[in-house]
């Protein structure tokens, strides 16, 4: 009936958008899901590149040993800030705006299912990391106890305490509102005939990250808020001395952390599912095996947390579970990288941006995933933890992991949101470069932390230098070398060549039955069973 | 003579008296306890495990990148889209894998646990920054913290060379001293925020939590004598990696003669002060 409605007012629609709002209000009154997916991407933008230029002040002080640049205290504040700033500020923000632009494009709606809540959402950011970024302007400043916040250091901030604690309910509020709006235009909006199985991975892969994010931001929400009454209120749940337990501190955190690392990578596992059939010219292989993976990984994610705490000195029966359900993730993990090899045997390859970045996922994460199945195994997690081992890890999992996916999903998507193809040339050089220099930035950080250097510390032992530099030499090359992605689209936007529907040769999917640019609202009347069946992607 | 070059031979930063020697630490220590290489060789087992899945997988994408390309005239074949017994056998063969790494680290992890039989206890405080050892039984109590030239050379543009200080920043004025082939008990807490103990060539490490006692134990190999070093390894404030550890692990005798020694100073010491300063247990 809505449909009918649609598209019977198909021209009242049209002459609504002219009446839409031009100049700054289009912005700050967005209700579009493309201006709202736009915004969290600029903004996703913009927060890459600080906490990129914190992350390369942090390789600037490890160049050499010895205190050259910062007080150890703004090293740890440097530390903090650059882990709070791309969790929350880069990388989630992009996937939210990759989502806003695609999932209806891709099921067939003409836009998110609640676009009010969808303006609120986006625009709670900014205030959120203002208030965040002032902090390294208060007395004390910027909070230094590191990203996870571990009482009771924690307690020991200054004005940025209760900063940082507010910035984060509002960091937490955005996300839960983001994701029940996906929930909902996922749920409710799609054409009629796009049955869930016939969703694209993307969609699926966000589907499941919603609801990961509606489980545990309040889990978070409720652990920063103990903190706050601990510091300000005098309860004690975190002061041993007052009956609570430091450690269940680090319990609620990780309840919340583990899926929340999840929340980072399973959209990139979406975006490269769609990436690889397509220069594959192939079909994904192994459709619903590739759901039930990640709804696999998302269910265990819940009962894992521990394994990033095995030195807290847990019982034994505690240790062997965490470390028995850490493992099991290695299962559904290995059925996404055989799928997505699967899917390249006896494709035809070819080698634009969208896929070299997509090829260097498969192997770069496959390696991270490799360095977590270490890490899994508890008594060598006991030498492993807290060393710069984990930074090498999690660092191969979240940059080209999580970042290159959503490098990716931007080259790949580009095209359709301008109407103007890209200069490829140029794409592949910030490819090489990226794929080169993030390999010698974090691979010998591997090699530091099992000759035993901690992580989070300014200053280190002489004999860690030579791989330190290397390290930090790799760190600029790829901070320098990200430079070229805004210039890339820039170009792109003024001087693009139009291209038509679909980008890609062996694209698959709705948005590319779309024109480009897609119209205002995607898909005023739903695609007929015809343009589904063209569109389907298995 | 010949001991203490055995000792440094042993350390586990022996490197770091060769300046030009950091290119060559790769891996982890195999230590000096028995826990220790255990913990090294299962170490070994699932880095080669993982090289191995590495080498296939990799392989594998390294093939289809150079035989699929389209530039060579490679046609897609859209008919290969699902296979379940391929599935089921890369979803089951995993399986084996990780129980082929459960079994042995689980073995391990319970002969960790094992604290029976300890002969000498020493509680560890650690604080904002350094640490306290306190030999419970024989009222021998000091703090250790970093060393002098150390902390100087580590102040904000010093001036000084780290490479010209000896074991910078892992160098402390009071070593932690224990004897060598006897089971040690380290009870484990912190005084203000979460510390965590680590000594490499012991293989463990554990947290220092306000209001908590973690259980630790380790036993040197008898002809392993000489210095271990590590660090604070939780992130607790300003100057968390400016606490180091050394262990000085002495012989038996040698250990005897020192804790007896120092008990009696102790001891001494306490009686000798002001009256209203209660002695150390």
């Amino acid at each position: 009936m809505a449909y009918a409605h649609a598209a019977g007012a198909h021209d009242d629609l049209a002459a609504h958008e002219e009446h839409r709002p031009h100049g700054w209000r289009r912005w700050v009154y967005a209700t579009n899901h493309k201006d709202i997916g736009t915004m969290y991407l600029v903004f996703a933008g913009i927060m890459f590149f600080i906490g990129g230029f914190l992350a390369m002040l942090i390789r600037l002080e490890l160049f050499k040993p010895g205190l050259q640049f910062f007080d150890p205290l703004f090293f740890n504040s440097l530390t903090t800030m650059h882990a709070l700033i791309m969790i929350f500020g880069a990388i989630m923000p992009a996937w939210t705006g990759l989502a806003n632009w695609q999932i209806p494009m891709q099921v067939g709606a003409p836009d998110m299912a609640l676009p009010r809540l969808n303006n609120f959402s986006f625009w709670i950011l900014p205030f959120a990391f203002t208030l965040l970024l002032a902090t390294f302007f208060v007395p004390g400043g910027a909070p230094a106890g590191g990203w996870t916040m571990y009482p009771p250091l924690m307690l020991q901030g200054g004005a940025a305490f209760p900063m940082t604690i507010f910035a984060i309910h509002l960091m937490g509020a955005s996300s839960i509102l983001g994701s029940m709006n996906v929930i909902v235009t996922i749920l409710n909006m799609r054409a009629p005939g796009m049955t869930l199985l016939r969703m694209p991975l993307f969609v699926w892969s966000w589907l499941i990250t919603a609801y990961l994010l509606i489980a545990v931001m309040p889990v978070l929400a409720g652990a920063v808020t103990m903190l706050l009454t601990d510091h300000f209120f005098g309860t004690t749940f975190f002061t041993a001395a007052g009956g609570g337990d430091p450690v269940m501190f680090q319990h609620i955190f990780w309840f919340f952390g583990h899926p929340e690392v999840y929340i980072l990578i399973l959209p990139a596992f979406g975006i490269i599912s769609e990436i690889i059939p397509t220069f594959s010219r192939k079909p994904i292989f192994g459709y619903e095996a590739m759901v039930y993976a990640i709804a696999s990984i998302a269910f265990l994610s819940f009962i894992v947390w521990a394994h990033h705490m095995f030195t807290v000195g847990m019982p034994l029966a505690g240790q062997l579970f965490f470390m028995l359900t850490t493992m099991l993730i290695a299962i559904p993990t290995g059925v996404k990288v055989f799928n997505w090899c699967a899917t390249m045997w006896k494709g035809s390859l070819t080698f634009e941006p969208p896929m070299l970045f997509a090829v260097s996922f498969l192997f770069l994460f496959t390696i991270g995933g490799l360095s977590g199945v270490m890490l899994a195994i508890v008594p060598a997690d006991f030498q492993y933890q807290d060393t710069y081992f984990v930074v090498a890890h999690f660092h191969y999992v979240l940059v080209p992991g999580a970042i290159f996916g959503i490098i990716g999903g931007v080259y790949y998507w580009l095209p359709k949101w301008t109407g103007r193809m890209y200069d490829q040339t140029l794409g592949k050089w910030h490819f090489w470069l990226s794929a080169i220099f993030v390999n010698v930035l974090f691979f010998p950080q591997h090699f530091l932390g099992l000759a035993g250097m901690p992580r989070r510390i300014p200053d280190y032992a002489v004999q860690f230098t030579d791989w330190n530099m290397v390290s930090s030499i790799g760190g600029f090359g790829f901070g320098l070398s990200q430079l070229l992605f805004p210039y890339l689209i820039w170009k792109c936007i003024k001087h693009g060549t139009p291209i038509g529907n679909r980008a890609w040769e062996g694209a698959h999917g709705l948005e590319w039955e779309l024109p480009s640019p897609p119209p205002f609202h995607s898909w005023e009347t739903p695609p007929s069973e015809a343009v589904l069946a063209h569109a389907a992607v298995h | 003579m010949s001991k203490v070059a055995a000792a440094a031979a042993l350390l586990p930063f022996a490197a770091a008296v060769r300046a030009d020697s950091g290119w060559g630490l790769l891996n982890m220590t195999p230590g000096v306890t028995d826990i220790s290489r255990k913990i090294y060789d299962l170490h070994m087992e699932v880095f080669w495990i993982c090289v191995g899945i590495a080498v296939v997988v990799f392989g594998w994408m390294i093939w289809s990148l150079i035989a699929f390309r389209k530039s060579k005239g490679a046609v897609a074949d859209t008919s290969l889209v699902h296979n379940t017994r391929v599935e089921i056998i890369w979803t089951a063969l995993p399986v084996f894998i990780l129980i082929a790494m459960a079994v042995p680290a689980a073995r391990t992890l319970v002969d960790i646990e094992d604290t029976r039989n300890t002969e000498l206890t020493i509680k560890v405080t650690g604080f904002q920054w350094g640490w306290n050892y306190d030999y419970l039984d024989d009222g021998v109590n000091y703090f250790s913290r970093l060393d002098r030239a150390s902390d100087a050379a580590r102040q904000l543009l010093s001036g000084i060379d780290p490479a010209s200080v000896p074991n910078y920043l892992l160098n402390v004025d009071h070593p932690l001293i224990v004897p060598a082939g006897v089971k040690v008990r380290l009870l484990i807490t912190g005084a203000d925020v979460i510390h965590s103990w680590w000594v490499p060539a012991f293989g463990l490490k554990k947290d220092a939590i306000p209001g908590f006692i973690n259980e630790l134990w380790f036993r040197v190999d008898p002809d392993k004598t000489g210095l271990y070093r590590g660090q604070c390894v939780e992130l607790c404030g300003r100057d968390h990696g400016f606490m180091p550890i050394v262990v000085d692990v002495r012989s038996k005798a040698d250990f005897s003669a020192w804790l007896k020694a120092t008990a009696a100073e102790q001891k001494q010491a306490a009686a000798n002060a002001p009256a209203a300063t209660p002695a150390t247990g």
